[in-house]
């Protein structure tokens, strides 16, 4: 920490970030105790775009929900409401068919590529760089469209069902999967040489924003922010779900902790999802997509039931609470990046204020989703 | 020193690489489709706003006035009445109303007909200046459509 920060008898000054501010990526205010350039302390406020989402739950019936989980984290939707048909058909004791799992893995992994483009142009244009935005969204596009010609919607999917799916896909999609993975595969090297290997960009996050394994788990942090700080934890391998168990994939862990670290572990991860979609492309097996004895009204046993996933920012758990009618009696919604944002306190004390603001866009926020 | 040449070396090779780059996109294709004067196809499997479905023949609507959808709708968007002639058989479909002004497109309503009452539109240049020209008379669009 610089010197100047660290002396008392210096004055400081408020400096509002937000709540409308293109850094911030949404209605995200932070109030940043300044001195100088350099961060004394820093308060996110939150709650702008709070939807009483855990209260709408408990007012509807269990399908009538299903269209909020999309609305969480816009940007990686189908996750979201993998993990609510998932802890309903847990506390239903529904199976759901094996294709239909195969092509619950299969969206997923496109939506988190989706969403993983979509945080490495706006991430970059936090840094300053306009450019590599306008290719992330150029690829970005061919997974939207090819997830719309499934799902019927752009951002806000909701495919999945209880013991399956919305509807089948036929072999555009497959074909069309196929075709996104072969181009993607020859841009990303475009992707690198132009941002990774910028000396600006390595100059801005290297070292950086360097957060321990130890704050990632006081905070609760998880996905790429908890990987990029050397520890190997992802909810589809150590808690296996769905068909991750027969697919072969790795999870990239970077050791060094600093904005570049988590940087890294997401492109890494875009890489790793296309290896997911084509095995399971080329595993994909005949059969149904619902489940046969699924209930028209749904009313799960009494009980208290629940269940995470990997969403694209972290673990989103989510908890009901059932007392066997055809409402839930309580919802709990646990948002990835509600933890990973509560660090930027302590992690940016001391920094300077464009280092902060590097580190809170490595932080990949999605501000609906924590406010929920 | 030696540092100081390195670091100009590398940030003139990456600004080049950059600019290579830029290049070879600058002489390829055109990416973007030019709206308004073109416009894209909507999918088959695209959610608008709903519509109701008429009978190929009578063109009369499919609906029985079964009340499901209003029953599935999580915004009660959807108001509907019928009325049972004398003598018939089946319930007549007398009004449909859908508030498009709350409608978050879930699609639960086309999934809980059982009669193909209703089904999604391709609509999707919507805008205007007043909130209840998005009240949409479902009834009266059929009739308008089926001439």
């Amino acid at each position: 920490m610089n010197d100047l920060a660290r002396s008392q008898n210096q004055e400081t000054f408020v400096l509002n970030l937000g709540p409308q501010h293109p850094a911030t990526h949404g209605v995200l205010r932070v109030k940043l105790t300044m001195d100088g350039e350099y961060v004394v302390h820093a308060e996110p406020v939150l709650g702008y775009v709070h939807r009483m989402h855990e209260k709408m739950g408990e007012n509807r019936t269990w399908a009538q929900f299903m269209p909020n989980t999309a609305r969480l984290d816009y940007l990686g939707a189908l996750s979201y409401n993998h993990g609510y048909v998932k802890v309903v058909e847990q506390a239903m004791g529904i199976e759901v068919p094996e294709r239909a799992e195969y092509l619950r893995v299969i969206t997923v992994e496109l939506n988190r590529i989706a969403s993983h483009l979509l945080w490495y142009g706006a991430f970059v244009l936090d840094l300053g760089g306009f450019t590599p935005l306008l290719y992330a969204f150029d690829d970005r596009e061919h997974v939207l469209d090819l997830l719309e010609s499934v799902t019927g919607s752009r951002l806000t999917f909701c495919y999945f069902r209880f013991g399956g799916l919305y509807n089948d896909v036929d072999d555009n999609f497959v074909g069309g999967a196929r075709a996104f993975i072969k181009r993607l595969r020859r841009r990303l090297p475009d992707y690198h040489n132009l941002v990774t290997k910028n000396i600006i960009l390595i100059k801005r996050l290297k070292d950086v924003g360097v957060l321990s394994a130890e704050m990632c788990r006081k905070y609760g942090a998880t996905g790429p922010v908890l990987r990029g700080s050397g520890v190997d934890y992802d909810v589809r391998r150590n808690e296996p779900y769905s068909v991750y168990p027969e697919l072969d994939f790795e999870v990239p862990v970077y050791g060094e902790g600093d904005s570049m670290a988590r940087y890294m572990v997401r492109m890494d991860e875009i890489e790793q999802c296309m290896r997911i979609v084509e095995q399971a492309l080329d595993k994909l097996p005949e059969g149904p997509v619902v489940a046969e004895k699924v209930p028209k009204i749904l009313k799960p046993p009494p009980g208290d039931y629940y269940s995470a996933v990997e969403a694209a920012r972290g673990t989103f758990g989510i908890r009901i609470v059932s007392d066997g009618t055809n409402t839930p009696y309580r919802m709990k919604l646990r948002s990835p990046t509600f933890s990973n944002l509560s660090l930027f306190g302590e992690a940016s004390r001391g920094m300077l204020l464009p280092d902060a603001l590097a580190l809170m866009g490595s932080l990949d926020l999605v501000i609906p989703e924590i406010d929920r | 020193m030696s540092g100081y040449f390195k670091e100009l070396f590398g940030g003139t090779k990456s600004l080049a690489v950059g600019l290579g780059i830029t290049i070879k996109y600058m002489v390829k294709p055109v990416v973007t489709v030019q709206y308004p004067h073109e416009t894209l196809v909507m999918t088959p499997r695209f959610r608008g706003h709903i519509e109701l479905v008429g009978n190929e023949e009578t063109g009369a609507p499919n609906c029985v006035v079964c009340g499901m959808c209003q029953k599935a709708c999580p915004s009660n968007c959807i108001s509907l009445a019928g009325e049972k002639p004398e003598g018939a058989k089946k319930k007549i479909l007398t009004s449909y109303i859908l508030d498009f002004t709350k409608c978050s497109l879930c699609g639960l309503c086309v999934e809980s007909c059982k009669f193909e009452a209703i089904a999604f539109s391709r609509d999707y240049n919507l805008a205007g200046p007043r909130k209840d020209a998005y009240v949409f008379d479902l009834k009266k669009r059929l009739e308008e459509k089926s001439g």
